[in-house]
Order: C-alpha cells, then sequence, then structure tokens
C-alpha cells in the first residue's frame, strides 16, 4: 500500500473483507459495504490518513486488496470510480443486475466487522 | 467411473482439515495474507472482483448426478444459486464466503470431489476428450491415463513447488477433442507399427501472453513408461525452468528457447537414469483404476430408432437439436447429447443450481448416471439411448438447456471476465451476449456451419481465445475497453494460434466486425468448405480487408 502510487484526488479507500470477500470502504471509522458512505479524500492529508486506514486494517487481518481509488462526485455527492474495472467493482456484475451492491445483495454477515 | 477408495477418502478429508485449520489461523493472524495465499490457491480459493472464488476439480469433466446434485445444494447454500463451467472443466463458484469454504470442502469431499491442485504453481486438473470411452474415433479411453496422473501428481513432493502451473490433457482419439496441442504436456494414445498401445508425448503448448503449440518430443512412449517419462519431464522443467520472471516461467518458455530437440534430450537424459519400474504403478493399481471406466453394460439395440426418427419428422425444433447437438455414439442405438449452455444471452458456461438437478435428473435416468463437462463449457450426456432422446430434449426446453447450437457460431466460449475476475483487463460476457444476440437466427447459425468463437477479458487466455477460429481478447486501452480481434485459431489436432487482424475495437463495434469476417466467408467458401478451411485456403488478407472497413455509423 504504501509503495502504491497514490491515484488523483478525490479518492474513496475500498478492500475486500477477509472473512466474507465483501468489498468494503473505508467511513472514516469503520468498514461499510455501502459505497455511499466512503469517506471521500478530497485533498493530500485525507488521502493519506485513508492510506493509514488502509495500512492499519491489512495489518489487523480485517481486510484484505486495500487500495485508494480515483472518483468523481455524482449529483449526490457521492463517489463513482473513475475506472470501469473498480466501477464493477463497486456495482456488481454488469451481466446480473440481480446481484451484488448494485442488487442491495451484500455477501458480508452482520458480525463481519 | 472411478471411486475413492480408502486412502483416497483419507487423503481428501485429511486436506479438509489442513485448509480448516489454516484458515483459522489466517483469521486468528497467525498467517498474514502473504503467507495464507499460497496455502488458499492451492485449494482453490482465489480473491476475485466482488468476492472470494472457489474453484472445484472436475477431473478430466466426469461427473456423477450424486456430484452434480451436491454442487446444486452448494451453488444454493453457499453461493448465489448458480456456477460456473471452465475451460478447464472445472466448476467456479462466484460468492463463496472464506468462513463457509470449510465447509463446502466438507461436502465435496461427501461425493468424492475437492479443489485441491485447481490452482498454484503445481499440476493443475488432467483434462481429456469430453467423448471419451463412446468416440468411434477412439483407440483407448484417456481417462484411465488422467485417474493415473492426477494420483501421481496429487501432492508430489517434487512438483508441489513448480516455476509455474502445469497443465496436461489425454485423448484417446485420432481427432483431438480435448486441445492437447495447447498444454504444457499433451498425450495422444496411439498404436505403434506392432499394434502396441502407448503415447505421443507432446510438450510446451500453452496460450496466455505468449501462446505456443507444443512439440512432439517422444513419437511413442510405452504405456508402462508414463510416469517415469512424466517425472523426467517435469524434473528438467523444475530445475532449470525460470523463476526469476512469472512471464518466462512456463516449460514453453523453456522448450521454446532450448530447442524441443534439446529439450527432448535432456528428458531423454533424465529419463534414462530413473528407476523406471520403481516410479511405474503397480500393474494391480492400473487395472483397478482401469476397472472402474469398462464400458458400461450398453443394450443391444438397433442403430436406427424408429421412436428417434418419428420424433424428428414431426418436430422440426427437436429435429434441429438432434441434427446439431449430437455425437454419434461407437455402440449402435446409443447417442451423446451435448446440453449447451450457451442459451441466446446466457453467460457463457453458467448453470443455475435447478438446472444442475434437472441435468442430474436426466443422466440418472437416460445416460448411466453419469456425465461430462467439456472444455467448450458444456455438458454431455454420454450415454443416452437413441429412443429417449424426444423425452430428454422436452425436459431440456422446459429447463431452457435445448439451445441448438453445439460448435456453431453462437456456441461461444469465453472467460468470466471482468465481471467477476480480478485479473481481467475487460469484460467477456456482455460481448458473447451480444454476438450470441446477432447470430442468434438458426437458420442462419446453421447456414454459417461450425465456427468458433473463443473470448479471454484478458492475455492470460482462459477463454482460449488464440485457438479459436475467431479470436477476441479483451484489453484496456485508453481507459476504455477494447477488443482485439484474431483468425484461423484451430484447437484440435491441426492445432493453430490465431492472427491479429488489426487494431482494438471498442465493444460496441465487435457484433459488426465479427459480421464483416463471417461475410467474407460465406461469399468466398466453395461446396462444403468449413469457415476455417476457407480462413486456411484463402489466407487472412481478405478477412482483413474486411475487418478494416470502417463501419458506416450513423450519422
Amino acid at each position: 500500500m504504501s509503495t502504491a502510487k497514490r491515484p488523483p484526488l478525490p479518492v474513496i479507500l475500498l478492500a475486500n473483507d477477509l472473512l466474507d470477500g465483501e468489498v468494503v470502504f473505508w467511513t472514516g471509522a469503520s468498514w461499510s459495504p455501502d459505497p455511499k458512505v466512503a469517506l471521500i479524500g478530497h485533498d493530500a492529508e485525507t488521502a493519506s490518513a485513508l492510506e493509514a486506514a488502509a495500512a492499519r486494517a491489512l495489518a489487523a487481518n480485517q481486510v484484505v486488496d486495500a487500495y485508494l481509488v480515483d472518483i468523481t462526485l455524482d449529483a449526490q455527492g457521492h463517489g463513482v470510480p473513475n475506472h470501469y474495472r473498480e466501477k464493477i467493482k463497486t456495482e456488481g456484475p454488469s451481466v446480473r443486475r440481480d446481484l451484488g451492491k448494485q442488487a442491495g445483495l451484500y455477501n458480508i454477515v452482520a458480525n463481519g466487522n | 467411473m472411478y471411486r475413492y477408495d480408502e486412502f483416497d477418502a483419507r487423503f481428501v478429508r485429511e486436506r479438509v482439515a489442513q485448509f480448516r485449520d489454516q484458515v483459522a489461523r489466517r483469521l486468528d493472524g497467525s498467517l498474514n495474507e502473504d503467507e495464507f495465499k499460497p496455502l488458499r490457491l492451492k485449494n482453490g480459493v482465489y480473491l476475485q472482483l466482488h468476492a472470494y472464488m472457489l474453484r472445484i476439480a472436475v477431473p478430466y469433466g466426469t461427473l456423477s448426478s450424486r456430484q452434480l446434485r451436491q454442487l446444486a445444494l452448494i451453488g444454493e447454500k453457499y453461493d448465489r444459486g448458480y456456477g460456473h463451467f471452465t475451460t478447464r472443466t472445472n466448476m467456479q463458484f462466484n460468492w463463496p464466503r472464506l468462513r463457509d469454504v470449510p465447509e463446502i470442502l466438507d461436502l465435496l469431499a461427501d461425493v468424492e470431489m475437492h479443489c485441491i491442485q485447481t490452482s498454484g504453481n503445481c499440476i493443475r486438473n488432467v483434462t481429456a476428450d469430453h467423448f471419451a470411452g463412446i468416440a468411434a474415433d477412439e483407440i483407448e479411453d484417456p481417462r484411465p491415463t488422467a485417474e493415473l496422473i492426477r494420483q501421481w501428481s496429487s501432492f508430489h513432493p517434487e512438483f508441489d513447488y513448480l516455476p509455474r502451473k502445469f497443465k496436461i490433457a489425454v485423448t484417446g482419439a485420432a481427432r483431438d477433442r480435448a486441445v492437447v496441442r495447447a498444454h504444457d504436456i499433451g498425450l495422444r494414445i496411439l498404436r505403434n507399427a506392432k499394434g502396441e498401445i502407448g503415447y505421443e508425448v507432446m510438450v510446451g503448448g500453452g496460450l496466455g501472453r505468449t501462446p505456443m503449440i507444443a512439440k512432439t518430443i517422444r513419437g511413442f512412449l510405452p504405456k508402462t513408461d508414463l510416469l517415469a517419462y512424466l517425472e523426467a519431464v517435469l524434473r528438467v522443467y523444475n530445475l532449470e525452468g525460470r523463476r526469476d520472471n512469472k512471464y518466462k516461467a512456463r516449460v514453453k518458455i523453456m522448450v521454446h528457447e532450448i530447442g524441443a530437440e534439446e529439450f527432448a534430450r535432456r528428458v531423454e537424459a533424465e529419463f534414462a537414469q530413473l528407476d523406471g519400474p520403481a516410479i511405474a504403478a503397480d500393474p494391480q493399481e492400473v487395472a483397478r483404476i482401469a476397472a472402474y471406466f469398462a464400458p458400461p453394460a450398453y443394450e443391444t439395440l438397433p442403430a436406427r430408432s424408429a421412436r428417434f426418427e418419428t420424433a424428428k419428422a414431426e418436430n422440426r425444433a427437436f429435429a434441429t437439436w438432434a441434427s446439431v447437438n449430437l455425437f454419434p455414439h461407437k455402440v449402435p442405438g446409443y447417442a451423446a447429447a451435448v446440453i449447451s449452455l450457451k442459451g441466446i444471452g446466457d453467460a457463457p458456461g453458467d448453470i443455475t443450481s435447478e438446472q444442475m438437478r434437472v441435468v442430474a435428473d436426466l443422466a440418472e435416468t437416460y445416460s448411466l448416471d453419469e456425465l461430462r463437462i467439456t472444455h467448450a463449457q458444456n455438458v454431455v450426456l454420454p450415454y443416452v439411448k437413441k429412443d429417449d432422446l424426444f423425452i430428454i430434449w422436452q425436459k431440456l426446453v422446459d429447463a431452457g438447456l435445448a439451445t441448438a447450437n453445439a460448435g456453431l457460431i453462437t456456441d461461444i466460449i469465453a472467460c468470466p471476465g471482468l465481471d467477476y475476475c480480478s485479473l481481467a483487463t475487460a469484460r467477456s460476457i456482455p460481448i458473447a451476449q451480444a454476438l450470441a444476440h446477432r447470430f442468434a437466427d438458426e437458420k442462419r447459425q446453421l447456414e454459417i456451419g461450425e465456427l468458433n468463437i473463443k473470448i479471454s477479458g484478458c492475455i492470460n487466455a482462459c477463454g482460449h481465445h488464440h485457438v479459436g477460429h475467431i479470436g477476441i481478447l479483451g484489453l484496456e486501452k485508453s481507459g476504455q475497453e477494447s477488443y482485439q480481434i484474431t483468425l484461423g485459431g484451430d484447437a484440435t489436432e491441426t492445432a493453430a494460434i490465431g492472427e491479429i487482424l488489426g487494431p482494438g475495437v471498442p465493444a460496441d463495434d465487435v457484433p459488426d466486425a465479427i459480421e464483416r469476417i463471417v461475410s467474407v466467408y460465406l461469399a468466398h467458401r466453395t461446396a462444403g468448405e468449413t469457415f476455417i478451411e476457407a480462413v486456411r485456403r484463402l489466407g487472412l488478407a481478405p478477412f482483413k480487408a474486411a475487418f478494416l472497413e470502417k463501419t458506416h455509423a450513423p450519422a
């Protein structure tokens, strides 16, 4: 994480939950499966805090594959990943709109975190 | 089919217990991700885009009804009610939770299945001709050989940490339906001038970022020498294959760099100093394995089934399905039926738990309780009486599994691509769906005839695009998905790597591009000439010209 090049701002931090695999987002206080509550790093300071949160969570074996993702704000002020890969990761399979976050289906159990 | 003995059963159960412990240690922090990753991969657990993924081995593509029902149960209980058959004839579940995997492995062990060596730098699931034991052109059923290799290679201590993954395929027939020349080792069972049965050994094939067609390093290997010879090949590779660069670590690179002759020389030298008889399997064990694949108790039936002929005459849709999806059986009165998992608009290779149960029931009732998974991501009922075909077809229609397109343009191989896979650079499934819709018309598909389209969502080539008559490779270009089209690939005994037609095109342009390629074929083919035959005769030029034509986009 620390060696990865920081993407352009603004950014969010996402990862996969260790136990359940679910894509989760750092809210500033905890990990949530809901991308709408992701803490948005508009400045370098917040981005650094997100990187630190990623390092802590990886070390604590809460999540895997944590990294910052550059986003654009939508009309509601939510971050939408700029790259199609992370957009799919945030929504669910584009060929199964009935599955994943886009369908309100989370792959995480309540006590996951 | 093969049944576990007490040793097999204990072996698999012990591995489940080991993995349960490894997961527990991962969760309590004793193992970090770097330590855990190779352990989970050796048990088929990947981390994909949305969740973990579990890859279950289906050795040489053979399944019983009981096993398929168990997969249906796992799909329902621990996944999202469906699974995906891969080009290695494995099944993948896209949504398992890590915490549930030990439980799933126990359920698999209950039906003599596992996920061992479905990933990692080891010898992977051995594949074989899906028409093994039923094809008329077969010299010998390849599955006893594949099972022997499975047993020899499972947890082989010397080959547990190879430079890279290692894939073996076996065919027992003249016609290669197992893509053996695209494998690290391909074996073809053949007869020598004396009438003895042995193997042609091909080494160094593979797809991925550096596609290669395997070279024959031994024209005839006596059957009893198989394991010692494989050991020699693996040992030469294991000792000298590159570990400094994962992109140059497959055996194909070594064979290419030192040449097939030199590679063969080193293998023969190693083979000569091995204690062959000590490595060869006990003949009793070989016989025990072979007995499981003895031909089933076929009934004596007339070659022509009046019931089948009448049903075809009376039902056009059934007649079309029968003309496309049946494979001739060596035993009179029987046929092998291909169940297409390529319904128009479906994700290639996907099957719901409900459909798994329908297929399991059909296999139990009409196909001696056995079914096969093909590398083309379809299912085969191998032992069907022609008399029963119409009722089977009716049940397939009800389950949405009666698409008549085996081997046709909409029978598309596609990897999961970026809709699921974290390695992918572009999506595959939407391209397959768009092409299936474009060429959905049954009459037109039949008019085009045999044509294999194969799609991969990244350079790793799980969708076999290099050996597709038309190959499609999804890449990223300037932050957008872009698709590179290749032509002239061939997955059979005349294996060939397709050539790139031109610059990549955006997803929306793929159907038109394929349409233009197909139009060249239709315009220039001679009577009875298939697509790939026409490509070979005409060369790339006319197809390339058509491909490069600008699409007449609306203003």
